[in-house]
């Protein structure tokens, strides 16, 4: 019985520090980036542009690089992710849907930099030659990567929504002589709702969080960008970039509050999924 | 006649945009084989030093990729080192022990952990090292030991939440057979649950390995540098292959160092998907044990 107890503590040991490790993530940030708002800078740095010469650090144009990047790349992704899905768990005959299937799961396993590094050497050139201006290395680019990048999280997650929709209500549809099209627009679409609003919350966060195609193909310009042709920097990106700078700077400390507004739009999105009722096993960070 | 558009435009929709996603990683990867397949060899490894003098650490190796697959194999065992048994443990408190209030408070956090952006456990990494640097001693700085720790960091929460599934998922019957015998809580776990969620909780550990040997968002903050040679302690700098995928992107010299990325890259990714798929047919087999009950 005192083995048991004792066991049980050191459990709940491994538990709690996980849990703490969580929380000095968040307090170290804080900490470090507290001086910025007892400077009175904090919200003006929201605002303002980055200009180091003339010592104004602010991180406007990072936030809209990282939200256009991220909203663009998954405007591309989810009509590809729901017929995807849709072709896997409805529509789809034969042998290929499955194979379809298994590509997505093993798309999961590919590391984000070889990615990266066939988009520099492939896509990155043939967006400039379509674009016929600058060097390829822009918003759409990015975007466009980044998409095939969060699918995988979608199309998976989509299709074990639609795979959960009860069985009855599919063959009352067929007994009503509804074809699979009918079935999927009027039956499973509606029934899994839930699945198709998460899912695509998961993605939009994958998209946020992703440092490396973004630096890699983004072209990390400070500027705010004006087209999605024009190279931008995300947050992510920024603070890969900037983390060389001096400790006390307060160029370094601007980090601590793009890592805020990361830490907090996770925090907001998995509150969120959560709320709505979804499962955790899709999710692959 | 417009249920007959609608029926057929939607078919073609779903077969175009399946064929758009295959066509689209097909030509990325196709794309890396193909132009790297020719640097694929020995050399790709040990450059011009002779691949024995390499292993023994008898010579350096300057032209290769040696450094970095060593330093990688180094980061990632280490990593796995610190975040299994952590990893482990609380996963096994979630699905046996915490009442379903712990449950629910802790696993918000784990979801918060396992989303947070990865760059974020580098920058925490980072401001830990510098940190220690100012406090404790001038010796510590970013390196490999604080890269290993924060790769910890991002894969905990994986594996936690593969060992609870794991156990969780486990049929009925096998729960309450050994308390029927008489066997206590903890002899349950041990000799029960814990043998019956093994392939669940190694084919998680392979995964996380997986995702420690792709990340370059938490390392590039916490320690890599492009060219430092093998990994002499804990305490020193190191290579791993996706920096140097990384650093070939941004800067190549020569077509000769732009092969060697292309051939890196494939290594990598043979790498990953060779994990992959051991995770794939371990969880398969565990999937046929519960349907037929056999083992």
């Amino acid at each position: 019985m005192r083995t048991e107890r004792l066991v049980q503590r050191l459990l709940g040991l491994a538990a709690g520090c996980s849990v703490a490790v969580t929380l000095l993530i968040f307090g170290f940030m804080v900490i470090l980036g507290l001086p910025l708002a007892t400077g009175g800078t904090f919200f003006r740095m929201f605002t303002s542009a980055w200009l180091p010469h003339q010592g104004v650090y602010g991180i406007a144009p990072m936030v809209a690089g990282t939200l256009s990047i991220a909203s663009l790349a998954v405007v591309f992704s989810v009509p590809v992710s729901l017929g995807c899905a849709a072709l896997i768990s409805v529509l789809g005959s034969g042998p290929l849907p499955a194979l379809l299937h298994r590509l997505v799961r093993f798309m999961t396993g590919i590391p984000t930099v070889v990615y990266g590094f066939a988009g520099i050497f492939l896509l990155v050139p043939l967006v400039r030659e379509w674009a016929g201006r600058g060097s390829g290395m822009c918003i759409l680019s990015a975007a466009l990567l980044l998409g095939v990048l969060i699918a995988p999280t979608m199309i998976l997650f989509f299709s074990d929504s639609f795979a959960s929709v009860p069985r009855t209500y599919l063959e009352a549809a067929e007994a009503l002589g509804a074809t699979p099209v009918q079935k999927l627009l009027h039956v499973v679409i509606p029934c899994s709702w839930r699945g198709l609003t998460s899912g695509v919350v998961l993605a939009l966060g994958r998209a946020v969080g992703d440092t490396l195609i973004a630096l890699m193909i983004a072209g990390n310009a400070t500027a705010m960008p004006g087209s999605v042709l024009e190279p931008a920097r995300t947050l992510t990106a920024h603070i890969a970039l900037v983390v060389a700078a001096d400790f006390d700077s307060l160029e370094f400390r601007t980090l601590f509050a793009c890592g805020i507004i990361l830490y907090l739009c996770t925090t907001v999105m998995v509150i969120f999924t959560r709320r709505i009722g979804a499962a955790w096993e899709q999710q692959r960070w | 006649m417009v249920t007959r558009l609608i029926d057929r435009s939607v078919t073609a929709f779903a077969w175009l945009s399946g064929l758009v996603l295959t066509a689209s990683v097909v030509g990325l990867m196709g794309y890396v084989l193909i132009k790297g397949m020719g640097s694929l060899s020995p050399r790709l490894f040990f450059g011009n030093t002779a691949p024995l003098d390499a292993l023994l650490l008898r010579r350096q190796v300057f032209d290769g990729i040696f450094p970095a697959t060593v330093g990688t194999l180094t980061l990632v065992g280490l990593a796995i080192f610190i975040a299994m048994p952590i990893g482990i443990a609380a996963g096994i408190y979630m699905a046996e022990f915490a009442t379903p209030r712990i449950q629910s408070v802790f696993g918000l956090f784990f979801d918060i952990l396992a989303g947070i952006p990865s760059i974020l456990v580098g920058l925490f990494g980072f401001s830990v090292a510098l940190f220690f640097h100012h406090r404790v001693s001038d010796r510590i700085a970013p390196c490999l030991l604080i890269s290993a720790l924060s790769l910890a960091f991002l894969v905990l929460p994986y594996l936690i939440r593969t060992t609870q599934t794991a156990l969780e998922n486990l049929p009925r019957h096998v729960r309450v057979t050994a308390p029927a015998l008489g066997a206590s809580r903890l002899q349950t776990i041990i000799y029960v649950l814990l043998p019956q969620a093994l392939s669940g909780i190694v084919s998680g550990v392979i995964l996380s390995v997986g995702r420690c040997a792709e990340d370059t968002a938490v390392i590039m903050l916490t320690g890599v540098v492009a060219t430092a040679g093998l990994p002499s302690s804990l305490l020193s700098s190191y290579e791993a292959l996706p920096f140097f995928i990384y650093t070939i992107s941004a800067q190549y010299a020569d077509q000769a160092e732009l092969m060697r990325g292309y051939g890196a890259a494939i290594v990598l990714l043979a790498v990953c998907a060779l994990l992959f798929t051991l995770a794939t047919l371990i969880r398969h087999r565990l999937a046929d044990h519960l349907f037929y009950g056999t083992r």
